[in-house]
């Protein structure tokens, strides 16, 4: 039986609601049989046209890692918060930071996300990211010890709505340390302590009022940021 | 024990750029009035710098991600370009804080005494007048520290970055139509036992015609035959389950095997399949979850 454009559409519409996960292209034109099978131009045409459907409405369509979703936009989880009995878990900043650094620098050992970050990573990070299913153990590092090497899964650029790792957001540039080295010949920089103590007295506001919101800050982050003000914060 | 008494600030005004705004109104006018009463004595004047009541200072350090994190906090609130790191500043401010620290007796994790001593190391390296050669190899001895703070920088940038995404849970969800339960789990058919002690008969009888090598050796173990049963499967998808007993052995070697996988079955280690009635029958490595359900699993697990 051969299907029309728009009763394919609705197989493919349905099945990305019933599905409950992403679905690849392969997926999709496996619903249907070898010879009315929709090729993959045709099923990326129709996925564009549910696209543009859902403009304006409350779900979106959305490739990521292993295929396409239907979801509820994120303008309307606040709204839809009272049916839902659990709250979406929050995670640290050190989970974050761990991460972070196996997402940008897989395949990556403990030992050199410990460098980094200039701590020892806990054991639940790491338990909580496998669990997760973000991170797997991709293979071991040929050095003594033969430590375990991470790196991000399928289930990570899911979760996280991104296609492919290159949707990450850049990392910041490192700055030039030549600038440094140039300063080198000049004296040392001990009369900047002097500078130094007047842009303190400058720039701070009294010394309470700050600690008070330091604390604040550290208590409201539930999640254990610590937002400091940056130019491009705000 | 000495305590703010100021209205919290939920604001952290730490912006680089200008001066911080003060609230005049919230800013008692100092020198008139006592703000705080300790131990018998009206203090006027606030503490310089940092003034932490000593029972927050663990939340205050435990906001931090460790040594790193708390450098670049003691850099970037000064507004200092991190190429440009006052050593002799940053090295007292850090000090104090660690002094603080072990004087509430807090366990202290070893990063930050490390980076103690680092820091001082540097702040020395400075002090001594460099010798005058001619060779421009000679690094700056901030350099190293510059650059892990600048990579560290970058990677909690990252993590925001990260964080910020939308992201399942908390932003967008999965959007499904109510589907009652039919999610399809290809049903591998049971396997009796019968066909099990069947198969074992089999590999028994096969076993008699070596009946007359039967060698003298040591009682064996089911354990360790355990674990070579495992060896056995491991990284193959499926091994036939004729493929698992050494025949050779006589009865009494392919009855530990046999026992073996049993144990192994009891202890959900290994799937025993067969793809059809009176098939052959098929055993591997049990899946972590020990669900039979269909291809996705594995493909979700895949290597992004």
């Amino acid at each position: 039986m051969r299907l029309n454009h728009s009763e394919i559409k609705n197989v493919i519409e349905a099945a990305l609601l019933g599905g409950g996960r992403p679905l690849s292209l392969e997926q999709l034109s496996g619903l249907f049989g070898k010879r009315s099978a929709p090729d993959h131009k045709m099923l990326k045409e129709i996925l564009r046209e549910l696209a543009t459907d859902y403009e304006g409405r409350g779900i979106e369509l959305k490739e990521v890692g292993s295929g396409y979703r239907i979801q509820i936009r994120s303008s309307m989880s606040e709204w839809l918060s009272p049916l839902w009995e659990e709250r979406a878990p929050r995670y640290s900043r050190a989970l974050f930071e761990t991460l972070a650094l196996i997402a940008y620098r897989q395949p990556i050992t403990r030992g050199e996300i410990e460098e980094v970050r200039g701590v020892s990573v806990s054991t639940n990070i790491v338990r909580t990211l496998l669990e997760r299913g973000w991170v797997r153990v991709v293979g071991h590092r040929d050095v003594p010890g033969k430590p375990a090497m991470f790196g991000t899964t399928k289930g990570f650029l899911d979760y996280f709505g991104l296609k492919r790792l290159d949707d990450l957001p850049p990392l910041a540039e490192i700055k030039d340390l030549e600038d440094l080295n140039v300063e080198l010949g000049l004296p040392e920089p001990i009369p900047q302590t002097d500078l130094l103590d007047e842009l303190i007295e400058e720039n701070l506001e009294t010394p309470g009022d700050r600690v008070d919101a330091e604390l604040v800050g550290a208590e409201e982050s539930g999640d254990g940021i610590v937002r400091l003000s940056r130019p491009d914060a705000g | 024990m000495t305590e703010s008494i100021r209205p919290r600030k939920t604001e952290l005004t730490l912006a680089p750029t200008g001066p911080p705004v003060t609230e005049e109104a919230g800013a008692p006018a100092q020198g008139e009035m006592p703000f705080a009463v300790v131990e018998g004595e009206p203090v006027t004047e606030l503490p310089r710098d940092l003034y932490i009541p000593p029972h927050a200072l663990k939340v205050f350090l435990e906001a931090f991600e460790g040594p790193l994190d708390l450098l670049l906090y003691l850099i970037r609130r000064q507004n200092i370009d991190i190429l440009e790191i006052p050593i002799a500043e940053v090295t007292k401010q850090y000090t104090h804080y660690i002094e603080l620290m072990s004087d509430m007796e807090f366990e202290l994790a070893g990063e930050y005494l490390v980076m103690a001593a680092t820091l001082a190391e540097i702040k020395s390296r400075m002090l001594l007048p460099s010798p005058m050669t001619d060779d421009e190899d000679e690094e700056d001895p901030r350099a190293d520290l510059i650059r892990r703070l600048q990579e560290y920088e970058r990677f909690k940038e990252a993590a925001q970055g990260i964080n910020e995404l939308e992201r399942m849970e908390r932003d967008v969800s999965q959007a499904t139509a109510e589907v009652t339960d039919k999610r399809i789990v290809t049903k591998l058919p049971d396997i009796a036992l019968k066909e099990l002690l069947i198969a074992f008969k089999e590999a028994m009888e096969r076993s008699e015609i070596f009946a007359r090598h039967h060698v003298q050796r040591e009682p064996l173990s089911v354990r360790e035959r355990m674990t070579q049963v495992l060896v056995v499967l491991e990284g193959e998808r499926f091994t036939e389950f004729s493929q698992l007993f050494e025949l050779s052995e006589g009865r009494t070697g392919v009855t530990v095997t046999f026992l073996a996988i049993l144990e192994l079955l009891k202890e959900t280690l290994i799937d025993v399949v067969q793809s059809e009635p009176y098939g052959p029958i098929h055993v591997r490595v049990a899946r972590a979850t020990g669900k039979q359900t269909v291809d996705f699993e594995a493909s979700q697990s895949e290597l992004a």
